[in-house]
């Protein structure tokens, strides 16, 4: 399994481990999602400080749990980026969603 | 140009063979000595294009995904992903940002990653023949990086 989740004060911690591509992505979508379900968290923390490897399916992965925590009104934070999937995550635009980084990451970015 | 060293490799398309892709293209292109960065790259362009084949253009079948890899005394590498699936109607829109006929769980990224991670892209398709991607990308030689 290349998924752990924990969950104390409302937030729901996974971290993942190893690649995430469309190969391992619906393996950790639905570990994340069935732990959503069960706990019902207030906001859901990702930390990817253990991930080799990412692609675009990661970007679809982060951009499914981001609207999953907004129907639930909760919120979606990134933990522990790797340089390279920080640079993969600037590129989507994603930060430019109300979505939470820090960490391991010293700037924040903020895009029009 | 001749290229000085060459690899194909052809597997199907099973979601499995996506890791195997990517780290056999990073290996073989390891002997330019790239930064750990540019390996990067290349691994993401690569796990791109062939998720594409294996979601896209092998949609409901399994086929066969075809991978060369060229190296020139430039250190240029020239990588070439082609299937015969379904083919891309508009180009064009399909390369566009955002654009996926792939659904809820997909970003439509995987060309703008491929983009901007290497320094050139082309592709070539045709309804119900495939698609075929071709990536570019020059490895600064190691002599030069540090000066
Ligand atoms: N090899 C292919 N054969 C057929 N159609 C393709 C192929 N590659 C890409 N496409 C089409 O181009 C669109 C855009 O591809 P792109 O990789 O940019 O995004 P995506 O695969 O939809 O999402 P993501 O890559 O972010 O997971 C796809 O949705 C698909 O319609
Ligand atoms: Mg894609």
């Amino acid at each position: 399994m290349n998924i752990k989740t924990e969950f104390s004060d409302k937030t729901l911690t996974a971290i993942i481990e190893g690649d995430i591509d469309h190969h391992t992505a619906k393996g950790i979508r639905e570990t994340i999602d069935l732990a959503v379900e069960e706990k019902n968290p207030s906001a859901l923390t990702l930390d990817f400080g253990n991930v080799q490897f990412m692609d675009s399916s990661g970007i679809g992965l982060i951009m499914g749990r981001y609207r999953l925590m907004k129907l639930l009104n909760g919120n979606l934070e990134l933990v522990n980026l790797p340089e390279h999937i920080n640079r993969l995550i600037s590129l989507s635009g994603l930060f430019s969603l109300d979505i939470i980084k820090n960490k391991g990451c010293e700037q924040i970015e903020t895009r029009e | 140009m001749k290229p000085v060293n060459e690899m194909k490799i052809e597997f199907v398309s099973r979601s499995s063979n996506e890791s195997f892709a990517r780290a056999t293209v990073a290996a073989f292109v390891s002997q330019l000595d790239p930064t750990i960065s540019e390996l990067a790259d290349i691994k993401t362009a690569v796990s791109e294009a062939v998720t594409n084949c294996i979601v896209h253009a092998y949609k409901n079948s399994i086929g066969t995904i075809y991978i060369s890899v060229q190296i020139f005394d430039t250190g240029r590498i020239t990588i070439k992903i082609r299937d015969k699936g379904v083919g891309i109607p508009n180009i064009k829109k399909a390369m566009e940002p955002l654009f996926t006929t792939g659904g809820d769980e997909r970003a439509g990224l995987g060309f703008a990653v491929m983009q901007s991670f290497m320094d050139k892209i082309k592709v070539t398709s045709k309804i119900d023949k495939g698609t075929t991607v071709t990536l570019e990308k020059d490895i600064i030689p190691r002599v030069l990086r540090n000066g």
